[in-house]
């Protein structure tokens, strides 16, 4: 069979599954609708969340980014997995024990204030729409490359999809879908990244190959070669970093601390039972992600290796196959300055004749390595799995941001519970037109405005969240001064830097060479600093925060007669 | 259920065993794979140099190993403290 018809049978086999699972699981109350009633094993619950944190970006960007940017790249896989130790030791469990649905939830009920809750809300917001973009092109991408439709339609055919899983079944629908594409997507991750590993070193798991002998008899390491032959290319060897330490520890600890302030991650834990379950769910949910993400770099050195290899000092005419399939969509292009018909891809941009989109290495990786045509096929529906998810669980903050936090909360608090399911599912469906519309027409700036995504995460979320269950001291005015101070720091260097004068951007003109991309560390620490400054002027909270508090600290329902100390308890 | 003193000192041992698991992450994360990745990479593993190991492999078990050992100790934190919730719907 052909790659397309491979494609086509894969990528139909599991949107069935999808739909079919989305079927069977619909939600009847605003509860399954936003925690799926509360009851989800923590082990589904781990994959789910997995699923719905691994994007696009990580499935199909990630290792391509790392192949070129060696070391440094490392930012991205502790940065993305490290937050997850932040969240299961700092978050879940009290989010948990707290209950209710959102995190504006919490924020608004700890520091009884509208508008510490409103603030939360338009961040939550803005994060989502963010990051929902993104996913939506995502789609688009492999659609065009693999099916051969134009992305436009790729991205209607996406959000179809996704409408109708997200629409009708809420969080309960998503849950189970998430589960179904957790699954094909770490299958489509590690079938290709197994091949490869066999292929270069002869060992079978990635995690090992990466250190070992290469295949060819020559009887050297893998990484000696790959720094070998960068450096005879004029690249910087491949495992010495060139960004400065103190700016990789930024951007890592920005990334960490937003991953761990996502809000549609940190909704995930409040769909487990117990206290417990949030725990062992956040333990789960990082071996399910870690699986991808120790591959990753190992996929990413043979991708780079192949590359060199196959491409370089190679007669254009020559060039394997896969090389004019993607030369096609505009994501390799080749300039042959000097006239002689051969390809010099080199570091010395002047003399460099080969552009190579970093996106593209997953997605060709099979193809480079001469991998079977249901492999290929398996990659695309396992970056659409990837895309997909995600974005249905930020469909699914955005929807219950607007129906509860918005309109439930603040303008309409006695609507029926039939009512505000109505809500939920229009505003979900309004929000999946409002992502295709960015999937379809994407504003110039997604990757930049990812940066913004985990550092306003950072610089607001974070520090109010923790304070808020570590400090029984902290009060409103500490608690909305630092996030308005984390939020105005981080947003206006953002916006200076990669908006107002991106010909400035760089480690002379940054503030003590912290990166936009990092500086949400620093928006974190001014909030945290604020906040206490601040708490310790004003009144302290009242005593039925402060119960509050102390009632979340331990997982049992002891104060189970209390509504504030333990409101979940007396939803059920 | 616990009094004020149990819970007060339910809630420090949680602080302390936070404190250690954190370091442990701290140390691996930006110890061994930011600030001393270049002394590090000087100590060859296979074909590994080990600050790279860290930065790209050594850091991810080492956080999904943090996590278990915390699940282990709170259970039997709780459980010590007879704030489990086991006995709860």
């Amino acid at each position: 069979m052909s790659v397309q018809n491979w494609t086509l049978c894969l990528v139909g086999l599991s949107f069935a599954l999808y739909i079919g699972i989305a079927i069977r699981s619909r939600a009847g109350s605003t509860e399954e609708f936003y925690v799926a009633g509360g009851n989800v094993h923590p082990l589904l619950n781990g994959m789910a969340t997995a699923a719905d944190w691994m994007s696009a970006a990580s499935f199909i960007s990630m290792a391509g980014l790392i192949s070129f940017m060696g070391r440094d790249g490392s930012v991205y896989l502790m940065g993305w997995t490290g937050g997850y130790v932040l969240l299961a030791l700092l978050l879940a469990p009290y989010l948990r024990k707290f209950g209710k649905f959102t995190v504006p939830d919490f924020v608004g009920d700890r520091y009884y204030s509208r508008t510490a809750r409103l603030v939360a809300v338009m961040c939550a917001l803005f994060v989502s729409f963010t990051y929902v973009a993104g996913q939506m092109r995502g789609v688009g991408i492999v659609f065009s490359r693999f099916l051969n439709v134009g992305i436009n339609s790729g991205v209607m055919i996406g959000m179809g999809i996704v409408f109708f899983y997200a629409v009708l079944g809420g969080m309960k629908g998503i849950t189970y879908t998430q589960v179904a594409q957790y699954c094909v997507l770490i299958f489509a991750y590690l079938v290709p990244a197994i091949f490869i590993s066999i292929m270069v070193t002869g060992n079978p798991i990635p995690q090992l190959g990466f250190g070992s002998i290469l295949a060819d008899g020559s009887g050297t390491f893998v990484l000696d070669r790959l720094d070998g032959l960068s450096e005879q290319l004029g690249f910087a060897a491949y495992t010495s970093g060139s960004k400065s330490t103190l700016d990789v520890f930024f951007i890592t600890a920005a990334l960490m601390v937003g991953t761990a302030g996502l809000p549609h991650v940190i909704v995930r834990f409040y769909t487990v039972p117990k206290v417990s379950a949030a725990r062992s769910s956040a333990g789960w949910a990082l071996f399910f992600i870690a699986l991808l993400y120790t591959s990753a770099p190992a996929v990413a050195a043979f991708a780079r290796t192949n590359l060199l290899t196959t491409v370089s000092n190679r007669s254009y005419a020559s060039v394997p196959e896969w090389f004019k399939t993607w030369e096609a969509t505009g994501l390799i292009k080749f300039n042959d300055k000097n006239g002689d018909g051969i390809i010099q891809y080199v570091g010395d941009a002047r003399l460099n004749e080969l552009f190579i989109d970093r996106d593209i290495m997953v997605l060709a990786n099979p193809e480079i390595a001469n991998l079977p045509n249901w492999v290929i096929g398996l990659v695309a529906a396992g970056g659409l799995a990837a895309a997909l998810s995600t974005a249905a669980g930020l469909l699914l903050v955005i929807s219950t941001s607007v129906a509860h936090d918005l309109l439930k909360k603040e303008f309409r608090p006695n609507i029926s519970e039939k009512n505000e399911l109505i809500a939920a599912r229009i505003a979900a469906g309004v929000a999946v037109c409002i992502a295709g519309y960015f999937g379809i027409n994407p504003p110039g700036f997604v990757a930049e405005v990812v940066a913004f995504a985990f550092g306003l995460a950072a610089a607001s979320f974070f520090p109010a969240i923790v304070m808020g269950i570590f400090s029984t001291r902290m009060n409103r005015e500490g608690a909305v001064s630092g996030m308005l101070a984390g939020l105005v720091f981080t947003a206006s260097y953002i916006v200076y830097f990669k908006f107002i004068k991106p010909d400035l951007s760089d480690a002379e003109h940054w503030l003590w060479g912290i990166s936009p991309e990092g500086i949400g560390t620093l928006g974190m620490l001014l909030n945290f600093f604020v906040a206490a400054s601040v708490s310790r002027f004003t009144a302290p909270p009242p005593d039925e925060i402060r119960r509050m508090v102390e009632s979340i600290r331990v997982p049992s329902g002891s104060g189970r007669e209390d509504s504030v100390a333990s409101p979940y308890s007396v939803s059920r | 259920m616990g009094n004020k003193t149990n819970l007060a000192a339910y809630w420090r041992t949680n602080l302390r065993y936070l404190g250690i698991l954190l370091s442990i992450w701290f140390l691996a994360s930006y110890g061994c794979g930011i600030v001393f990745v270049d002394e590090l990479d000087t100590i060859r593993i296979g074909g590994f140099h080990l600050g790279f190991w860290f930065a790209q492999q050594g850091s991810i078990y080492i956080f999904v190993a943090l996590i278990v050992v915390y699940v282990q100790l709170m259970n039997r934190l709780d459980r010590a403290y007879g704030v489990d919730e086991r006995d709860e719907s």
